[in-house]
């Protein structure tokens, strides 16, 4: 077969079909998101679905696992944190099919809260860890991973970055071997948790550690790349590329695929071999501490630090000293923030939000977020997924325990994050009475991550039409007795419904509901507006709702065809009514 | 050839830097170099800035590159152009093209777009200055924007040892075609 270039992404993909796996759960994140978004094209073999979130992908992909099926999961690094409950016992119960973990890290954050190192994970719940460097290896250490699953009777944490899953490059593709399904046996003493098995189990783990250490030190993952015994280098993941890049040609490498448990006699060998060593490492000192702890003297962390993601010229001048020549032209470019687009739905709700300054409003993750920014700045917080209600909750509790009586408290999270997490937080809101009003931006899809479907969007990650929950009815079965649903593109009626919510005998919550403009398989009423220039007085009073359409050059406000889709919201702010759409 | 080449094309999403991106790789891959493709997802609201990295030679091992690493910048808007400057080498060359997109904190009266641009780059580096939108509008579709640029990119790089004409055949749509390798003929010749 022909080489063919693929994104770490896609090459993991191409690995669970190569290896066998059967059952497939995820939640979308980035820069995991294209690994289950490529698992349709292998349907007819390989189950693959969105679950509502990480930690019920998690139990769905172990429950594969111990039903006898190789499986797989994926997360950006994040989402480990939500499924880390289920990823602990199930590494204390071992598996019968083997089980993958992704866990997609984000140095430098490019699209993430933190830039936490997963690593830490592999070695707190005691499971093997795997870490690709380019594409042919997240496809080739995959299948490797599910050997290691099932020999060493462990989950596997399989750890890219953003650079190894979002970095294309080219790939020998490999023929699908059918993995052997044992029969089913129920088996309490391993797959139940209780006090008494879990005893039982924790020296197993140990025991499993130690055989796969041994036994990681003769893997064609683990090599050395012996040349001049100078200097030697221990790398991993995508720091690996950058150092064989960085450091001169007769350098010597001690390259890690498996980095849990560490292989330390080969890493004693190697480091016995060479003059002065270099652990080479993105973010926290994973790798050099242990080193360094087992005795091995290294050079790591006091010349890369702590942040941010690698690139060649960062380590070159980190190691070497040497400055990349850089040329500056002396005109800065002004900034492109991500701002919500052109007839977002969720642009009314924010402006409506920001008009009133007694309004304190706890919001999500998700392309809401952007609601932060100005000129809409409509938001007081953002912790994590389906915080927006329960943060809104304990904002309301610290007002009422104080007497701050002026404020009102919204909590506010999309569709997808409702049925992500965001359910409990209603709960929370109906059974300890807070004084919240819950609102959902319901768009009918997961925005941010790039469209991909959830419980309420009516069609399954495999493109099957699928019962679509619908979020009035499961607020109304939390409590929430007066659920007003408005289309936040009606100004009017969204202050209404604001105002409605705030004045309600019962428990209310607010749905704002339009689809997403950029759903493909949607029809849209896209249409354009227009400025008429007699009547503008370039007032600015249109550019509060911060659509990326809109300008005021020579004092008139002008409208770029190009991107305006004629939602209105800039026409109903207008005092001079001088904005107007076209018939 | 040993010496690794490292390409950085920048934009403004919905620009079609990526197809341009996804056109050069196909083509170096054909040549039978070793390839690497860089680019970053996530936040992708429609008019952020948005750049590719595209590395070849006989064996590329990082995928990305810091400041001060590229040879060559293709900037599908005037001022990413300079946003991505210090991202060239001292003797690199930049491909830009003469356009101008305000974006949301120009529009919203927040900051003003850059004056003199062009004259900066071209002060600084070797610089291949066209107006990319001009010539498609003239060839029927401003949409071919792309591959005028590629075109002029291909000249600046003096790649013409690859059959471009035929990788853009094989990897565009059959109706849009014509239009691609018209585009690609005068982005070749305008620089």
């Amino acid at each position: 077969m022909a080489k063919v270039l693929l994104s770490g992404n896609e090459a993991i993909a191409r690995g669970a079909y190569e290896a066998g796996v059967k059952v497939a759960s995820a939640y979308p994140g980035t820069p995991s998101t294209e690994i289950f978004e490529n698992l349709p094209l292998y349907k007819d073999v390989l189950y693959s679905e969105w679950a509502p979130n990480e930690k019920v992908a998690t139990e769905v992909a172990y429950g594969a696992s111990i039903g006898g099926v190789r499986s797989l999961t994926a997360m950006k690094h994040v989402g480990v944190n939500v499924a880390a409950d289920p990823i602990f016992t199930a590494a204390y119960n071992g598996v019968t099919g083997g089980f993958v973990i992704v866990s997609a890290d984000d140095p430098s954050m490019h699209s993430s809260q933190n830039e936490q190192d997963n690593r830490h994970y592999a070695k707190s719940a005691k499971m093997a860890m795997v870490e690709p460097s380019d594409s042919q290896e997240c496809k080739d250490f995959l299948i490797a991973a599910y050997e290691i699953s099932e020999k060493f009777d462990t989950p596997v944490l399989f750890r890219t970055t953003t650079r190894v899953a979002h970095s294309k490059s080219l790939v020998q593709l490999g023929e699908r071997t059918e993995a052997a399904v044992p029969e089913y046996k129920r088996n309490v003493r391993k797959f139940v948790c209780t006090p008494a098995n879990a005893y039982q189990n924790h020296p197993k783990v140990e025991e499993n550690l130690k055989a796969l250490e041994a036994w990681a030190c003769t893997s064609p993952l683990n090599r050395m790349e012996l040349k001049d015994m100078k200097v030697g280098v221990i790398s991993a993941s995508i720091a690996y590329q950058y150092a064989k890049e960085v450091f001169p040609e007769n350098t010597s490498f001690l390259k890690l695929g498996i980095t849990n448990p560490l292989p330390m006699d080969l890493i004693r060998e190697f480091a016995a071999k060479v003059e002065k060593l270099y652990v080479i490492e993105e973010l926290d000192p994973f790798m050099e501490d242990q080193i360094k702890a087992a005795g091995i003297p290294c050079i790591g962390k006091e010349l890369t630090g702590l942040m941010y993601e690698m690139n060649p010229e960062r380590l070159r001048e980190q190691i070497f000293g040497e400055k990349p020549a850089v040329t500056d032209v002396g005109v800065a470019a002004v900034s492109r923030p991500p701002v919500l687009c052109p007839g977002c739905p969720h642009r009314g709700f924010f402006y409506t939000m920001g008009r009133h300054k007694d309004f304190v409003v706890a919001g999500d993750i998700g392309c809401y977020t952007l609601g932060a920014a100005p000129p809409l700045s409509a938001l007081d917080s953002v912790v994590c997924m389906g915080g927006g209600f329960s943060v809104a909750m304990g904002l309301a509790k610290a007002f009422q325990v104080t007497g701050r009586t002026d404020k009102k408290v919204f909590g506010v999270l999309g569709d997808s994050t409702f049925f992500h997490s965001g359910i409990t937080g209603a709960v929370e809101i109906m059974y300890n009475q807070g004084n919240v009003i819950p609102v959902v931006l319901d768009n009918h899809i997961t925005g941010m991550t790039g469209h991909q479907d959830n419980p309420g969007s009516g069609y399954t990650l495999q493109g099957e039409i699928a019962a679509s929950l619908k979020v009035e009815e499961v607020l109304k079965g939390c409590g929430f007795e007066n659920v007003i649903i408005v289309d936040p593109q009606d100004l009017k009626a969204m202050e209404q419904a604001v105002q409605d919510a705030l004045k309600s005998e019962v428990p209310a919550a607010i749905i704002s509901r339009r689809p997403c403009l950029l759903i493909k398989r949607m029809k849209h009423d896209i249409g354009m507006c227009k400025v008429d220039t007699d009547k503008c007085i370039g007032c600015k009073k249109c550019l509060t709702v911060g659509c990326p359409a809109i300008s005021v050059n020579d004092r008139k406000a002008k409208i770029d065809p190009n991107q305006c889709v004629g939602c209105t919201v800039c026409a109903q702010v207008c005092p001079m009514k001088a904005i107007e759409k076209e018939a | 050839m040993k010496e690794v080449k490292s390409a950085l094309l920048v934009g403004v999403g919905g620009q079609g830097a990526i197809l341009t991106a996804r056109i050069l790789v196909n083509g170096l891959m054909r040549a039978g170099y070793d390839v690497k493709m860089s680019e970053v997802h996530g936040m992708s609201q429609r008019g952020g800035s948005v750049s590719t990295q595209v590395r070849w030679g006989d064996k590329v091992w990082s995928p990305l590159i810091g400041p001060g690493a590229a040879d060559i910048v293709v900037a599908f808007e005037k001022m990413e152009a300079v946003r991505y400057a210090n991202y060239l080498k001292p003797d690199g060359v930049a491909v830009i093209n003469d356009y101008e997109i305000e974006g949301a904190t120009v529009a919203a009266g927040l900051a003003k777009y850059p004056e003199g641009t062009l004259e900066a780059m071209q002060a600084h580096f070797t610089c291949h200055v066209l107006n990319a939108e001009k010539i498609a509008h003239e060839l029927g579709n401003p949409k071919c924007m792309n591959i005028v640029l590629f075109g002029s990119m291909v000249k600046a790089l003096h790649m013409d040892d690859i059959d471009w004409e035929s990788v853009i055949a094989d990897t565009v749509p059959p109706k849009f075609r014509e239009l691609n390798l018209a585009a690609y003929k005068a982005g070749y010749d305008a620089v």
